[in-house]
């Protein structure tokens, strides 16, 4: 072959090549009103720690969503149109959760991103939905950097911001043990920092120890060790399950007890008691975080009397048995049903800004045990809390709810009686 | 005697096949969607990074096992830069490369004292230490949560509906294409036949003159600078810079990529290029289509590396280019062996 003959044979291959890769994308967009919305469904998509040091726990969120929407499709759906909910691991690994959601707006077309977990994933993706204008519902993360309507009018909070939870933990501390020491164990991220800031608001002169820790490692030996000899006599966790686990196993060894009070997403006794039990190889078990002080904004699991547990339950039995009824699986049900009332209040023929609309708007009200915050301005997830205490391996309310902002306003109350859901579970408007 | 389609003088020849790959690009990004645009601009990055590591191991016969730390340096370098210093695109991918060959003389050094296995843990010691670095020193790097940079954004001139993926893949395939050049020409050079003699026999380097550690250090630098500049265009694709993108597997996918592709040849590194992205993707659907357990589903992509690496070493040991060089061959023969069948 002569060396035409050979350049030419390249020009050719080059070009096939590039035919052959441009036929693979010319697959794309569909041509209805909206993204990822057709007559009889709509797509939404997400990502979740599947593997990887968050899984423990967090990867029973999304197959607990999906099987609420598998529950209302088979009640005809939302507005007549089914909810496909597709999501995908990220490992809570950043650079994955870029890859990922991307793939999911860019290629797969979804509507809306839903539920996306984790601070440091999910920061890392907002400027991108932001530009894309596709809107981001109910992070899962209490990260205070979600509620910003102005600069980010896509993102929506769902869970209440971490400086909520630390004001709130740190006013009954104020109240229960005042003048004790504090030491706080801490995520150093947006997530551990927040907590920790909105703690110090309420007891900040108590604090004498904080020990931030990232994840990924698995030595926890100098913070815990830091915060004994700062002679704390309360231990406060803004820490995802695994951390929970490895901090108490250390501070048995080390034979340190102080009281101990963990941020809601800490706490789950069913992970965190599963975690200890690994990582101790079957010594220890949920005895190690009894007693402690946390959190709650949803019914307790084990509160059967109480109609969204009923009905958590009874969807969680038909189309998600493989996982232990946890705080996890109801996490993942009631947002999703609060994901359902944001679709039906987006109208008939739903589009992009209509969702966002509907969610500023706001007024949903379900399961949880008090309101959002949601309007134009106000982006964050639910209003407040109520203080919990573990007793008997179980979750047990303490006192009544209560609201406040995650700045310096005051500390209400909340007695309006929460409402019943529907007949089977139909989202109301 | 016929004249050759391109001209001898090495660069100009290297310039203008460049340019007609530019074309192709251009065309080839205009008709892709966004995100298969995205897929491109990673199989560019991934390029540099590969064509990089290709003259280390297959022209100088040096192993590295680092070369995603190395990445990792050209990524921080520039995420730092453009995050904290605002520096525009162009010169932080410069100073990424630049700073990343820097480390690149260091390593260099070191690997200039080791051989084979020992190379081979001394730069694993890097791949897995380096990132570590960032969760130690949380306030420059960020820690777990890695640094994030704002998308680069095209030049007004290309109008205000220009996709960013378009312009991502510009910039990564920029990055190959100067890679492509500058490579190309050092291969074909005096510095491509050094590089050559000091694998093929140290010690009858050396009697014809050639400094060995000085060959290997500079094969070092230059690969290192391609790991830098694929670290940039890394970090102006996806706009972050975080520990879980440099892993060790990064680094042996990288060394799986260009032995796939093969060893010592640009071509080569392009088909790893093409691989690195692909196989993951199928061995995702291939997974969802067995609809297997996340457990198994997230490792799949790992065995499925080391099953076609196997296969690949058994079946066609030259890799991808390998193969289709010696499918070419064989259509030759055939040509040469039957010339009345077309008039070749």
């Amino acid at each position: 072959m002569t060396r035409t003959a050979r350049t030419a044979a390249l020009c050719v291959a080059s070009v096939t090549m590039a035919a052959a890769v441009a036929g693979c994308g010319s697959s794309g967009g569909s041509s209805s009103s909206a993204p990822g919305v057709t007559k009889t469904s709509v797509t939404i998509g997400s990502h979740q720690p599947l593997t990887g040091p968050a899984a423990p726990g967090y990867s029973e969120i999304a197959p607990a969503a999906k099987a609420f929407f598998t529950y209302l499709n088979a009640q005809g759906g939302v507005n007549g149109r089914k909810i496909n909910y597709v999501y995908k691991d990220d490992g809570y690994n950043p650079t994955n959760t870029v890859n990922v959601v991307r793939q999911l707006v860019l290629q797969r077309h979804v509507f809306a991103i839903f539920n996306g977990l984790g601070t440091p994933t999910h920061t890392k993706v907002v400027p991108f939905l932001t530009a894309e204008k596709v809107p981001d519902l109910f992070v899962a993360s209490g990260c205070p950097c979600w509620d910003d309507g102005a600069g980010q009018p896509e993102t929506f909070g769902w869970q209440p911001s971490y400086q909520i939870e630390g004001k709130l933990l740190g006013a009954y501390l104020k109240a229960n043990f005042a003048g004790k020491k504090i030491g706080v164990f801490y995520q150093d991220d947006d997530f551990g920092q927040g907590g920790l800031t909105g703690l110090k608001e309420e007891v900040g002169s108590q604090v004498v120890s904080a020990q931030p820790y990232q994840p990924g490692g698995t030595n926890v030996a100098p913070q815990i060790t830091a915060i004994q000899k700062s002679g704390a006599e309360v231990l406060v966790d803004f820490t995802i399950p695994a951390y929970t686990a490895l901090g108490q196993l250390t501070s048995f060894k080390l034979g340190y007890k102080p009281q101990l009070v963990v941020s809601n997403v800490g706490i789950d006794p069913t992970t965190v008691g599963g975690l200890l039990k690994e990582f101790s190889k079957g010594k220890a078990g949920t005895a190690l975080i009894e007693g402690a002080i946390s959190d709650i904004y949803l019914p307790s699991t084990t509160d059967a009397s109480n109609p969204w547990i009923a009905l958590f339950k009874k969807i969680h039995d038909q189309y998600d048995a493989k996982a232990p009824f946890d705080g996890n699986v109801e996490y993942g049900m009631a947002a999703a049903y609060t994901f359902a009332q944001a679709l039906k209040a987006a109208g008939k023929n739903p589009t992009r800004q209509s969702l966002v609309d509907a969610v500023e708007k706001g007024g949903f009200t379900g399961p949880g045990l008090v309101p959002f915050r949601f309007s134009g301005k106000q982006h964050g997830g639910y209003s407040g809390v109520q203080i919990a205490k573990l007793t008997n391996g179980a979750i047990v309310p303490v006192g009544v709810p209560q609201v406040t902002d995650p700045g310096t306003g005051p500390i209400k109350p909340y007695t309006t009686k929460q409402p019943a859901p529907g007949d089977n579970g139909v989202v109301k408007g | 005697m016929r004249r050759p389609v391109l001209p001898r003088q090495t660069l100009v020849r290297h310039l203008l096949l460049a340019a007609g790959f530019a074309a192709v690009l251009y065309v080839v990004t205009l008709l892709l969607s966004p995100f298969d645009n995205l897929r491109l601009a990673s199989m560019a990055y991934y390029f540099v990074a590969l064509a990089g590591l290709t003259l280390l191991t297959g022209l100088n016969g040096q192993i590295s096992l680092g070369h995603g730390a190395l990445m990792a340096v050209g990524a921080y370098t520039a995420a730092i830069l453009i995050s904290r210093d605002g520096w525009a695109l162009l010169p932080a991918l410069a100073a990424a490369t630049v700073v990343t060959a820097a480390a690149g003389v260091l390593v260099g050094v070191v690997a200039a004292r080791l051989r084979g296995p020992y190379l081979a843990g001394a730069t694993l010691a890097l791949a897995v230490g380096l990132p570590g670095l960032s969760d130690k020193y949380p306030h420059a790097f960020g820690g777990e949560n890695g640094l994030t940079v704002n998308p680069p954004i095209p030049p007004s001139w290309l109008g205000a509906d220009f996709p960013l993926e378009r312009w991502e893949a510009w910039i990564a395939c920029a990055a190959g294409l100067v890679t492509f050049v500058v490579l190309a020409g050092l291969a074909r050079g005096r510095i491509g036949r050094s590089l050559r003699a000091v694998r093929d026999d140290e010690v009858a380097a050396q009697l014809s003159g050639l400094d060995v550690a000085r060959t290997q250090i500079l094969a070092f630098v230059v690969s290192a600078a391609c790991a830098g500049l694929a670290g940039g265009a890394f970090v102006a694709v996806t706009q972050i810079a975080a520990p879980g993108a440099f892993q060790l597997a990064l680094s042996l996918s990288l060394l799986t990529g260009i032995v796939l592709g093969g060893l010592g040849s640009l071509w080569g590194a392009l088909w790893g290029a093409v691989a690195l992205v692909l196989l993951p993707v199928w061995s995702d659907n291939l997974a969802h289509s067995l609809s297997l357990s996340t457990d198994v589903q997230a490792n799949l992509p790992l065995a499925v590396y080391g099953i076609v690496l196997i296969a690949a070493i058994l079946a066609a040991p030259a890799g991808i280019q390998g193969a289709v060089h010696r499918l070419a061959c064989l259509v030759k023969a055939r040509a040469v062996s039957n010339p009345n069948e077309e008039g070749a």
